[in-house]
């Protein structure tokens, strides 16, 4: 009898464990896929970068302008560093950001870009090349482009601090960052940094837990309230980040976060649902909140803004055919289609004036000027951005990057900095 | 799992039937060919190759990098013991206050011992209604793979998709409102402990109960029987039978969701709202910033936690004696 009972149960357990393990097993098998495989003919570029910029659109244009295939490779801010860094093999093209340029050059990874060998590099903005807006200079705190997009010759591990032929990056977009609030929920002007840690919105403020791009957002909340004034946000002393993460352990601990964010969709998510009213936001997000039929802005603010650039750059790996078409592809991305491409979804382009070509006259005025939309203004995709009559945030394009405060940037207590950022997190 | 094959509950003599397959095929064609691969050693070999090339060379690949010196682009080789002082920089000077090291694992080891609690008992009851209180073998395997629903969307839209739940305007607080039974939104149920809780239990249960499951499969039903035909009810059948000999389940459920907790970060991120330190994140963090050997330093200190805790439960029962 005993035996009759454990046969049973053994063949229900072993039917019970195989009909289990063949479901997972298919379910497994499903996830699996083969890399894409290419063929050699015409070339294709690995395009190494954030997927906010890699644009299907852009990669589609520029097969059927110039036959080459982009590849892209989407990774976080952070990876693309890393990947930088330790794997400069894997990718033939970078789309990077300036700041992290502190971190890549060093280590010899990066080829200068021959400007003799870019159209347009004349016609680049000077706000890169010089630092400046129609002659007039703008805030160069932090890792300003303009410190780290020379090189002193092609094959150089630093930094040129006047114009030479070579280019660390040629930009392809950057933009000022600002503080996004949900005005129907406040129901009051915004006007400074300093609301960020106003009491009045308790529990329902949210910063980005980058700690590099953080800890600045937080130096212009702490100079706002009047706390400090930083000889440079961008690269603080000791006593400067203790300052700095001290009033945000002491806000912490008050309750006034909701929530840190990380990724670009926790932002969308904190906004649209209503937890957070006022925080940290990067323009695309504001844009995703809006097309929810949120209303959102991204307030301008009187202490300024939060600037940030990213660019091409080519690895030393790369050469031959693949390096032709790398520069004929950055050729052609500052040819205007792909500025005006960019300028529509709120960015800035490296060179304005093909941009300019590529635009209607009142898509410009609107994204570029100031002006108040003589018509709606579509995304690239179709999407409703702004009605008839309204007026971009943060106004023309001199007013919004001319009120610069500050770039993104590392800083030479990186180190430290993390360490008591983690101390923030943890607290 | 091999141990299917293995002679079943306590109280069933060994049977016959258990044979390793070396004799098996020795038995077969009369003579006894003794060829390398009929060594218990080279049975083991793929295994172990690859165990050897994916585990153990990473991880002494991690160990040494804890030890190396590092810029901000750079890692150097050295042989520095400042990477672990930092990890556990201002831990004794700022005594009783806690250090950023300290508190994290405080908080995650709360976690792990809330967590461990929660899903054993929820793990025991359903791996116990699965096997005992339903009869046939197709009932059980689908009630099985209903508990697997949690894993069939990513990880990430499992947790955002408790934000219109949990959240200030989510269903709960609307209903509570609603109701009336709350004026004001009750903010905890969301970006707190509470949340961080609730989303490991939904997750980790399974990886508690599959192991007891595979525990209880093997005890002989007439056992309990038995203990309700000598007077004892539910309760302390569960507590002096039944648990009792799931103890290896138990235990191997239980590693899996230690170790799992005291890894995560990414849980405790987002239900979280970030703001709860785990020693995942610190790490994660770390290594965004190329700080790689303080980042190593930091996983084999948490590694070695770990492994003191697993050590510990495995004082409890002797897994391989029981498998």
């Amino acid at each position: 009898m005993p035996d009759k009972t454990k046969k049973t149960a053994a063949l229900t357990r072993r039917r019970f464990l195989e009909g289990t393990a063949g479901v997972a097993a298919t379910a497994a098998s499903t996830q699996l896929f083969a890399p894409a495989v290419h063929a050699q003919e015409p070339v294709t570029l690995r395009y190494l970068g954030t997927a906010v910029n890699q644009s299907a659109e852009i990669a589609a244009k520029v097969k059927e302008d110039l036959g080459i295939t982009i590849e892209y490779i989407p990774v976080t801010t952070d990876d693309v560093v890393k990947r930088a860094v330790t794997q400069p093999n894997t990718f033939d093209l970078i789309d990077i950001e300036y700041m992290s340029l502190k971190n890549v050059v060093p280590t010899g990874n990066l080829l200068g870009m021959d400007t003799s060998r870019i159209t347009l590099s004349d016609k680049i903005t000077p706000l890169f090349t010089k630092g400046e807006i129609d002659g007039k200079v703008v805030g160069d705190q932090g890792t300003a482009p303009k410190k780290v997009i020379w090189m002193p010759s092609e094959n150089a591990k630093t930094f040129a601090d006047e114009p030479t032929q070579y280019m660390t990056l040629i930009p392809t977009v950057y933009n000022a960052d600002t503080l996004g609030i949900r005005p129907d929920l406040i129901g009051r002007p915004i006007e400074s940094w300093a609301e960020l840690l106003n009491p009045e919105f308790k529990g329902k403020t949210s910063i980005l837990n980058i700690p590099s791009i953080g800890i600045m957002d937080a130096a212009l909340v702490v100079e706002a309230m009047g706390k400090h004034q930083y000889a440079d946000k961008g690269n603080m002393t000791r006593e400067e980040i203790d300052l700095t993460i001290d009033t945000l352990i002491e806000a912490k601990r008050n309750g006034q976060f909701r929530a840190l964010w990380q990724d670009f969709n926790e932002s969308v998510n904190l906004m649209a649902s209503g937890e957070v009213v006022i925080q940290s936001m990067w323009s695309p997000a504001v844009t995703a909140v809006k097309t929810q039929g949120i209303d959102c802005v991204y307030q301008p603010l009187k202490e300024g803004y939060r600037a940030w650039a990213a660019g091409f750059g080519l690895p030393r790996t790369v050469d031959g055919r693949k390096l032709d078409a790398a520069y004929d592809f950055i050729n052609w991305f500052l040819s205007g289609w792909a500025g005006a491409f960019l300028n529509r979804q709120g960015y800035y382009s490296a060179v304005l004036e093909t941009a300019q070509e590529n635009m209607e006259p009142y898509e410009w005025a609107y994204w570029m000027e100031g002006q108040p939309a003589a018509q709606d203004i579509m995304s690239p995709s179709g999407q409703l951005l702004a009605k008839a009559g309204e007026v971009r945030d943060g106004g023309s394009y001199a007013d919004r990057m001319g009120a610069i405060s500050c770039w993104n940037a590392v800083m030479d207590e990186n180190v430290y900095m993390i360490r008591k950022w983690n101390e923030f997190v943890a607290a | 799992m091999t141990s299917i094959e293995r002679a079943p509950g306590p109280l069933t003599p060994p049977s016959e039937e258990v044979v390793a397959p070396g004799h098996e095929a020795a038995a077969t064609h009369g003579i006894a060919p003794r060829s390398i691969l009929n060594s218990p050693y080279a049975l083991i070999a793929p295994l172990a190759i690859v165990m050897l090339i994916f585990f153990v060379g990473p991880l002494i690949l991690t160990l040494i990098v804890s030890f190396w010196n590092y810029t901000q682009y750079s890692i150097e080789p050295a042989f520095t013991t400042v990477n672990y002082y930092d990890v556990f920089y201002g831990c004794v000077a700022r005594l009783p206050d806690l250090c950023v090291t300290f508190a994290t694992y405080l908080s995650t080891l709360k976690f792990c011992l809330i967590v461990w609690a929660i899903t054993l008992i929820l793990g025991f009851v359903l791996a116990w209604f699965i096997v005992f209180e339903i009869k046939t073998v197709s009932t059980q395997i689908v009630l099985f793979l209903i508990c697997t629903i949690p894993f069939w969307t990513s990880n990430v839209i499992r947790m955002i998709a408790w934000i219109p739940l949990l959240g200030r305007n989510g269903l709960i607080n609307d209903t509570l409102m609603g109701l009336g039974l709350t004026s004001e939104p009750i903010e905890w149920l969301l970006y707190s402990d509470f949340s961080v809780i609730l989303a490991f239990v939904h997750l980790y249960t399974m990886f508690m109960m599959v192991p007891i499951v595979n525990s209880m499969l093997r005890i002989d039903k007439e056992i309990i029987e038995a203990a309700r035909d000598a007077g004892a009810g539910t309760l302390t059948i569960a507590l002096l039978v039944i648990a009792p000999l799931c103890r290896p389940g138990i235990v191997i459920g239980s590693i899996f969701v230690v170790t799992i907790v005291m890894g995560d970060f990414l849980t405790i991120g987002v239900m979280g709202g970030q703001q709860i330190a785990s020693v995942g994140k610190v790490i994660q963090t770390q290594l965004n910033f190329l700080q790689i050997p303080i980042a190593a330093a930091n996983a084999v200190v948490l590694l070695g936690a770990v492994l003191v805790i697993i050590w510990g439960m495995t004082r409890l029962v002797d897994v391989r004696r029981e498998l």
